[in-house]
């Protein structure tokens, strides 16, 4: 699947909905688009990455600079994996401790703790 | 799996090619290792992450000579070797980071990509030195009941 990323706004929540694959080949567009939300006064942000086929360090460390960014501004962000494998992923290298990982949009976006 | 196979492959050290790499490691696995879908997933990003060094190494380097990959089958284990001409690097460069489940590891961006090849590959080996870096990742392949 081709890399991509749209925005929409689901009350007071930026989703940003991720597909493909996120490596060092397309993280730095995955950066860019992150950014370009916070910049824009977004600091609650829920990432979907339920259509990812594969992420690698590169992307999980693009995460971990979007967290530490609107945790700084006082703001929360929220990943989404719905059916993904890269669930496995994320807890082998324990960031589901340091960051929120939800089974869907709507429950991400309710504003009901992980 | 009865003989061994070796296949030696040289890529453009650029990020595009990366997803060439996963192929080739996906490829590999289907020829009559016997893997399983979950096993192959994860040594796709072992590989990966092995690429992504080298190809941050020629970049570092400003080196434009090619990845050099190596995939090797044998009787019982998949190898894949990646070797760089990059400036290499040596244990005690690398930095100590927080553990990944500290709050303050969000303050690194980078530094989990040997980490998940040591996980996801049952072997590793560096051998890094001012000509580059070989990095050897291999998987245990299941015993085939006859």
């Amino acid at each position: 699947m081709e890399f991509s990323v749209t925005v929409a706004s689901h009350g007071r929540w930026e989703v940003l909905t991720v597909t493909g694959e996120i490596d060092m080949a397309t993280a730095p567009r995955f950066r860019q688009r992150l950014l370009a939300v916070i910049s824009a006064g977004a600091h609650n942000v829920v990432i979907d990455l339920s259509g990812v086929d594969f992420i690698d360090s590169t992307g999980l460390g693009v995460l971990m600079g979007a967290a530490k960014r609107v945790r700084s501004a006082g703001g929360d962000i929220r990943l989404v994996m719905a059916g993904s494998r890269l669930g496995d992923l994320v807890e082998l290298t324990r960031l589901d401790r340091v960051l929120d990982v939800f089974g869907s949009v709507s429950a991400a976006t309710s504003d009901s703790e992980a | 799996m009865s003989a061994s196979a070796s296949m030696d492959f040289e890529i453009p050290a650029r990020p595009e090619y990366l997803s060439l790499v996963r192929s080739l490691v996906v490829e590999a696995a289907e020829t009559d290792t016997n893997l399983t879908q979950e096993r192959v997933e994860d040594f796709k990003v072992a590989v990966s992450e092995a690429a992504t060094n080298a190809i941050e190494a020629h970049a570092r380097a400003c080196c434009d000579e090619s990845i050099r990959i190596r995939c090797k089958i044998t009787e019982d284990r998949l190898e894949f070797h990646i070797a760089d001409r990059g400036f290499g690097f040596y244990p005690n460069q690398i930095q100590v980071l927080p553990e990944p489940d500290d709050p303050s590891r969000l303050n690194y961006e980078r530094g989990l990509g040997i980490y998940l090849m040591q996980v996801l590959s049952d072997d590793v080996e560096i051998k890094s030195g001012p000509d580059g870096t070989q990095v050897c990742l291999s998987i245990q392949l299941p015993a085939v009941t006859e």
